[in-house]
C-alpha cells in the first residue's frame, strides 16, 4: 500500500504546484437551509458583494450549507481544510458550531473570521492567534444595553432569556453594566413561542422596563404577545430581534423599541453609504445588521491580502491585526485578543413610509472592549 | 404571589391546551379512524399559518385569511391523503412514520422554496388587541380569549359532529369496526379523504390563529407536533375525549410548571440558579407527566386497547 | 450457500473498505472521514436494527443512546484535557483520553438508560411504544440543553482526538481502521445473536407473542433484553461519532436524530443484517452530493424517501437483491 500512495503522491505534485501559484482560497460555511438561513443568507450576500466589487484574481470563495448542524458544520470544515485545502475559514452564525469548528480549525493552521458568533471561551482562555472576531464578542450588545439602561435612568428592570449559554452569557452581560435592580430574572426554553405565562409575571413583578434576549421566531412571538398584553413598559432588546429582516415580521409592535447595535443603515460615512446603496441594487432589499458583518468581514481578508499572502501567516496575520479597511461602522480596530473595540449604539425602530428599520439615538458605549480579553494568554 | 396572576396563568394554561386540542384533533381522528400516524401533521399546521399570512398581506382582513387557512390545510391535506397516505392504510407503523418523516422534508423545504427563509408576518387585527378587564380584576389580552371562545366551540361542534351526524356515525363505526362500515355500503376512501381534510383544517386553523401572536416560520410545527402528541398519548390515542383532557393537561402542566417550579427552587436556591434548574426541570415536565401517566395506563387515560 | 443478498453484503462491506484506502492512497483525506461517517452510523443502525428488525419495537428514541455515548466520550475527554478530577471520591479520576475505557462508559451508560427506558417503554406497544421512547430521547435532549456544567446547547469541544494504544487516531485512515473494525464485529455479533436460540425466541416473540409463553419464555424480558443490547450499540457508535467530530452537543439528542438513524435502517431494508450499511452508505453519499447541487435538497432526499418506502419496500437492499429473505 505503502507504494501505491508514493505512486499517487508523485502523480498528484505536477497538481498541487499548479494550485500553489495561484490563489488564496476561502471557505464559507453558513446556514443556508433550514431555520435560521436568513442569517447566513445575509452573511453570504454581504460578504460575496464586498468580493464582487474588489474583482481582483486569485481570491477564490467556496460556500457550503451547515444546516445549522454542528456536525455537518465540522465536517465540512474539515473537507474544505483536507481537501480543498482552504486559508481561511468564515461564515459560521452559531456559537455552538463556531465552538465546535474553530478550535480544530485554528489548530490545524487555518485562519478563521468570525462574521457573526463570539462566544465568550474563544475570547479568553481558548484565543488563538488565527482566529479573529470581525462581529462581537456575545456580551458585547448586552452590555451597551445595561449601559443605557442606566443612562436612561431604569432603576427596577426584568430580564429574560433562553435557558442555554448564550441565553445566560446575555444575562450576564446586561447584569455587568446594568447598575439598578432586578424586579425578576426568567430563562425560558429554548425555541419556546407562547409567552403568556412570562408576560404575566412581568406584569405581576412591578418592573420599570424588559430586557430580553430572545433571537430569531422567539423574539417575534414575544414582541406580538407583548404587544398585546397591555403591558407598557419599556422593552429594551439587543440588535438581534429588531434587525432588517426580521422586523417587517414583528410589525407595529416594535415601533419605538429601543436596541443596542454596532451598526445601522444611518451611519454617516462613505463606506457605509456605499455598502448600503450597492446592497439594495444587487440584492433589492436593505442590508441587515449580518449582511454588514459579511461585507466588513470580506474586506478585512481583502485588506490584510493587499499586504501580504494567506500562506504567510504572520505577516498575514500582522495585516489582519492592523485591520486597515474602510468599516462601515466608521473606527474599527482590534483588541489584544483579537475581538473587535468598537462604538456599540443604541437605535430606535421606526418607520420609514411602509418598512419598519432603524434610526441611532444614542451611544451606548464607546470603544467598547469584552470582557474576557484579560484572560487570553496570546 | 398574587391570586390574579394565579388565575392569569390557568387562562394561559387553559389557551394552550385549546390550542394543542385543535392539533392533537386531526391526528387522534385520523389514527382512530385509518389506524395511521401521521408525523406530517405539524407541516399543515405550517401550511396554514402561511397561507393566512399571505392572504392577511394581500387583502388585509384577517377573517379571509382565517377562512384561507382552514381550506389551504383542508387541500393540501386532501391533496396528501390522494396521493400518498392512502398507500399507507394497509402498512405498518414503521413505513407511516418514515413516509411521513419524508413529508415533512418536502413541505419545510418546499415552504422555505416558496416564501424564503425569513418569517412572514401576520399580526392580530386591531378589533382584537389590546387587553380586556375580566371580573377579579384581570387583565386579559383580549386575543387570547378568543382563541380559548373559538377553540372551546370547535371542541363542542366536533363533539356534536361525532355524536350527531352521519358522518359522525360513520367515523365512529370506523374507529370500531373498520370493515363493518365497508359493508354498511359507505364509501370508505371518500370518508378517508374527508377525515384527514378535516383534521388538517382544524391544525391549518390553528397554525393560523397562533401564528398571529408568534412567528410564522419554516419548521414552527415541529414543537407542536410533538406536543400534540403527548397529548393524544396521554388522552388515549383514538378519542376524542381524550384528546381534550390531555391537552387541557398538558397546556395547564406546561403553563404552571413553568411559572412555579422555578419559584419552588428559590426556597433553597439563588434566585439565578434556582431560575435555571427550574427552567430545564419544567422543560422535561410534560414527558415525566406523559411517562408516569403511561405507566399507570398503558394505553392512555381514555385509551382502549392500542 | 452464498445467497444473493451475502454476495451483495460481502461487496458492500468491501467496498466501505476499499472506497476510503482508494482515497488514501490518492490523498483525499476528506472522503475517507465520509467513509467513517458512514461505518459509525452503520453502526448506530446496526444497534437499531437488533430492536427494530430482530425485536419488531418501532423506537424513535435511539438518539437518547447515540448522545449518551456522544457525552460519554465528551465528558471524559473535557475532564481528561482540563486536569478536572471527575471524582475524588471513592477514587481519584481524573476523566480519560483513552478510547478503549469511553466506550466501555458508553456502552455502560447507553445499556443502563436503555434498560430503565425499556422497562418503562415496553409496558407499551404500538404507537404508544413509538411515542412514549419519543418523549423519553426528548426529555433527555431538553435537559442537555440546560445542563450548563457540560456546554448546554453548545456543547462540548474536544481539540484533539482521543487516544486508541498503538494508533495515531488523527490519522483520518487509522480513525476509520478503528470505526471499520468496530463495525464488522458488531455485525458478526447481530448475525449470531439473531441464529441464536435468544434471537429466533426474539423473532418468534414479535410474529406470534402466544407461542412463545406457551414455551415457557416471557415475551417481555426478551424484549428487554434485545432492546438495552440495541442500546449498547447504539451509545458505542455515538461515542465513536463524537470522536470523529472531535465534539459533541444536544444535537445528537434530537428526535431529528432518532429519525435519521431509522432512515438508514429503512434505506438500506428493514430486518436485514447490512440494511444499516447500504443505508448509511447511501444517505451520505446523497447529502454529500445533492447538498452541493441545491440548498434546497432536502426535498429531494424526502422525495427519494417517499418512493423508497411506497415502492421498494425491501430497501435498496430488497431492491437489489428481490424477495428472497425478507427477514434475517
Amino acid at each position: 500500500m505503502k507504494t501505491i500512495r508514493m505512486l499517487a503522491m508523485a502523480a498528484a505534485i505536477p497538481v498541487l504546484a499548479a494550485a500553489a501559484q495561484a490563489e488564496t482560497k476561502i471557505g464559507m460555511i453558513t446556514t443556508l437551509s433550514g431555520g435560521g438561513a436568513g442569517l447566513g443568507v445575509d452573511v453570504r450576500d454581504g460578504f460575496m458583494l464586498a468580493i464582487e466589487q474588489d474583482g481582483r484574481d486569485g481570491v477564490e470563495v467556496v460556500i457550503e450549507d451547515d444546516q445549522r448542524k454542528p456536525d455537518a458544520a465540522v465536517q465540512i470544515a474539515d473537507r474544505m481544510i483536507q481537501s480543498e485545502k482552504v486559508d481561511i475559514l468564515t461564515g459560521i452564525i452559531w456559537s455552538n458550531l463556531a465552538m465546535a469548528v474553530v478550535p480544530a480549525a485554528t489548530a490545524q493552521g487555518v485562519f478563521y473570521l468570525s462574521p457573526n458568533a463570539g462566544p465568550s471561551a474563544l475570547a479568553g482562555k481558548r484565543c488563538h492567534p488565527n482566529y479573529f472576531n470581525v462581529a462581537w464578542q456575545n456580551d458585547n450588545l448586552h452590555e451597551a444595553a445595561g449601559a443605557y439602561a442606566n443612562e436612561a435612568g431604569l432603576k427596577n428592570s426584568f430580564i429574560l432569556a433562553p435557558n442555554y449559554p448564550a441565553g445566560k452569557d446575555a444575562l450576564t452581560g446586561y447584569k455587568r453594566m446594568y447598575g439598578g435592580e432586578l424586579a425578576g430574572e426568567i430563562y425560558t426554553k429554548l425555541g419556546q413561542t407562547d409567552y403568556a405565562a412570562e408576560i404575566a409575571q412581568i406584569r405581576a413583578s412591578g418592573a420599570d422596563s424588559v430586557y430580553f434576549f430572545l433571537p430569531g421566531g422567539m423574539g417575534i412571538s414575544f414582541l406580538k404577545q407583548y404587544a398585546g398584553s397591555g403591558v407598557d413598559l419599556p422593552v429594551v432588546g439587543p440588535a438581534f430581534s429588531f434587525d432588517q429582516g426580521i422586523l417587517q415580521a414583528v410589525g407595529e409592535a416594535a415601533l419605538g423599541v429601543k436596541n443596542t447595535s454596532q451598526w445601522n443603515k444611518d451611519i454617516d460615512n462613505p463606506a457605509n453609504t456605499a455598502f448600503v446603496a450597492a446592497f439594495q441594487e444587487k440584492y433589492g432589499r436593505l442590508p441587515s445588521l449580518y449582511a454588514s458583518q459579511g461585507y466588513d468581514t470580506a474586506n478585512l481578508i481583502l485588506s490584510a491580502l493587499n499586504k501580504a499572502e494567506a500562506s504567510d501567516q504572520d505577516a498575514f496575520r500582522a495585516a489582519l491585526q492592523a485591520a486597515e479597511f474602510d468599516s462601515v461602522r466608521g473606527d474599527f480596530k482590534f483588541g489584544p485578543n483579537h475581538h473587535p473595540v468598537q462604538d456599540i449604539y443604541v437605535r430606535e425602530v421606526i418607520k420609514e413610509g411602509d418598512v419598519f428599520t432603524n434610526k441611532i439615538i444614542a451611544t451606548g458605549l464607546s470603544d467598547h472592549a469584552d470582557a474576557y480579553a484579560g484572560e487570553c494568554k496570546m | 404571589m398574587t391570586y390574579i396572576l394565579v388565575l392569569e396563568q390557568i387562562l394561559n394554561g387553559l389557551q394552550l391546551g385549546v390550542m394543542l386540542f385543535l392539533m392533537a384533533a386531526g391526528l387522534t381522528l385520523v389514527f382512530g379512524v385509518m389506524g395511521l400516524i401521521n408525523l406530517a401533521h405539524g407541516s399543515l399546521y405550517m401550511v396554514g399559518a402561511f397561507a393566512a399570512a399571505a392572504v392577511a398581506g394581500w387583502t388585509g382582513s384577517f377573517l379571509l385569511a382565517l377562512i384561507a387557512s382552514l381550506a389551504a390545510a383542508a387541500t393540501a391535506g386532501a391533496l396528501v391523503e390522494l396521493v400518498v397516505i392512502r398507500r399507507l392504510y394497509q402498512r405498518d407503523h414503521l413505513d407511516q412514520v418514515l413516509a411521513t418523516f419524508a413529508l415533512i422534508l418536502i413541505f419545510s423545504e418546499g415552504t422555505r422554496w416558496l416564501f424564503g427563509s425569513f418569517p412572514l408576518f401576520l399580526d392580530v387585527p386591531s378589533y382584537l388587541s389590546g387587553p380586556v378587564s375580566l371580573p377579579g380584576g384581570i387583565e386579559y389580552p383580549l386575543y387570547r380569549l378568543t382563541i380559548i371562545l373559538i377553540g372551546l366551540a370547535i371542541a363542542a361542534g366536533l363533539f356534536l359532529l361525532i355524536a350527531r351526524t352521519r358522518i359522525g356515525i360513520q367515523i365512529r363505526a370506523g374507529e370500531a369496526d373498520r370493515e363493518m362500515i365497508a359493508a354498511l355500503g359507505v364509501d370508505i376512501s371518500k370518508l378517508y379523504t374527508l377525515v384527514f381534510a378535516l383534521g388538517a383544517a382544524l391544525a391549518g386553523l390553528a397554525g393560523a390563529l397562533v401564528g398571529a401572536i408568534q412567528s410564522v416560520q419554516v419548521g414552527m410545527g415541529e414543537p407542536v407536533l410533538i406536543l400534540a402528541f403527548v397529548v393524544i398519548v396521554i388522552g388515549g390515542i383514538g378519542s376524542i375525549k381524550g384528546a381534550l383532557a390531555g391537552a387541557l393537561l398538558v397546556g395547564m402542566t406546561d403553563t404552571l410548571g413553568g411559572v412555579f417550579l422555578p419559584q419552588l427552587f428559590a426556597v433553597f436556591m439563588d434566585p439565578a440558579s434556582a431560575a435555571s434548574a427550574g427552567a430545564s426541570l419544567a422543560s422535561m415536565l410534560i414527558y415525566i407527566l406523559m411517562a408516569a401517566i403511561l405507566l399507570v395506563r398503558p394505553s392512555g387515560l381514555y385509551g382502549g386497547s392500542a | 450457500m452464498l445467497t444473493r443478498e451475502s454476495l451483495l453484503n460481502w461487496a458492500m462491506i468491501t467496498a466501505l473498505l476499499i472506497v476510503p484506502l482508494a482515497a488514501w492512497s490518492l490523498d483525499e483525506p476528506f472522503i475517507i472521514t465520509l467513509a467513517t461517517k458512514a461505518a459509525i452510523l452503520a453502526l448506530a443502525g446496526v444497534g437499531l436494527n437488533i430492536a427494530l428488525g430482530l425485536g419488531g419495537m418501532i423506537s424513535l428514541g435511539h438518539a437518547a443512546f447515540f448522545g449518551i455515548g456522544g457525552y460519554a466520550m465528551g465528558i471524559l475527554a473535557a475532564h481528561a484535557q482540563n486536569y478536572e478530577p471527575l471524582f475524588e471520591w471513592p477514587f481519584l479520576f481524573e476523566g480519560s483520553n483513552q478510547m478503549p475505557l469511553i466506550w466501555l462508559v458508553a456502552v455502560v451508560f447507553s445499556a443502563l438508560a436503555a434498560l430503565v427506558i425499556g422497562v418503562l417503554s415496553l409496558r407499551t406497544s404500538g404507537v404508544y411504544f413509538i411515542m412514549i421512547t419519543l418523549a423519553f430521547g426528548q426529555m433527555l435532549y431538553y435537559f442537555a440543553i440546560s445542563w450548563s456544567a457540560y456546554g448546554g446547547e453548545d456543547g462540548l469541544s474536544i481539540w484533539v482526538r482521543n487516544e486508541f494504544p498503538g494508533l495515531n487516531t488523527l490519522d483520518p485512515i487509522q480513525f476509520f481502521a478503528i470505526a471499520y473494525v468496530i463495525l464488522c464485529l458488531a455485525l458478526v455479533f447481530a448475525a449470531r445473536l439473531a441464529r441464536s436460540p435468544f434471537g429466533l425466541a426474539l423473532a418468534a416473540a414479535r410474529q406470534n407473542e402466544d407461542r412463545v409463553e406457551a414455551v415457557g419464555l416471557t415475551p417481555f424480558t426478551l424484549r428487554l433484553t434485545a432492546f438495552v443490547i440495541s442500546g449498547a450499540i447504539t451509545g458505542l457508535a455515538g461515542a465513536l461519532f463524537a470522536d470523529l467530530n472531535r465534539f459533541v452537543s444536544p444535537t445528537m439528542l434530537s428526535w431529528h436524530t432518532s429519525g435519521e438513524i431509522m432512515i438508514f435502517v429503512i434505506l438500506g431494508g428493514v430486518g436485514r443484517l447490512y440494511g444499516p450499511v447500504a443505508g448509511a452508505a447511501l444517505y451520505i453519499m446523497l447529502e454529500h452530493l445533492l447538498g452541493g447541487v441545491s440548498d434546497y435538497w432536502q426535498i429531494f432526499l424526502g422525495l427519494l424517501l417517499l418512493l423508497i418506502v411506497l415502492f421498494a419496500r425491501g430497501g435498496l437492499i430488497g431492491a437489489l437483491v428481490g424477495r428472497e429473505k425478507a427477514h434475517g
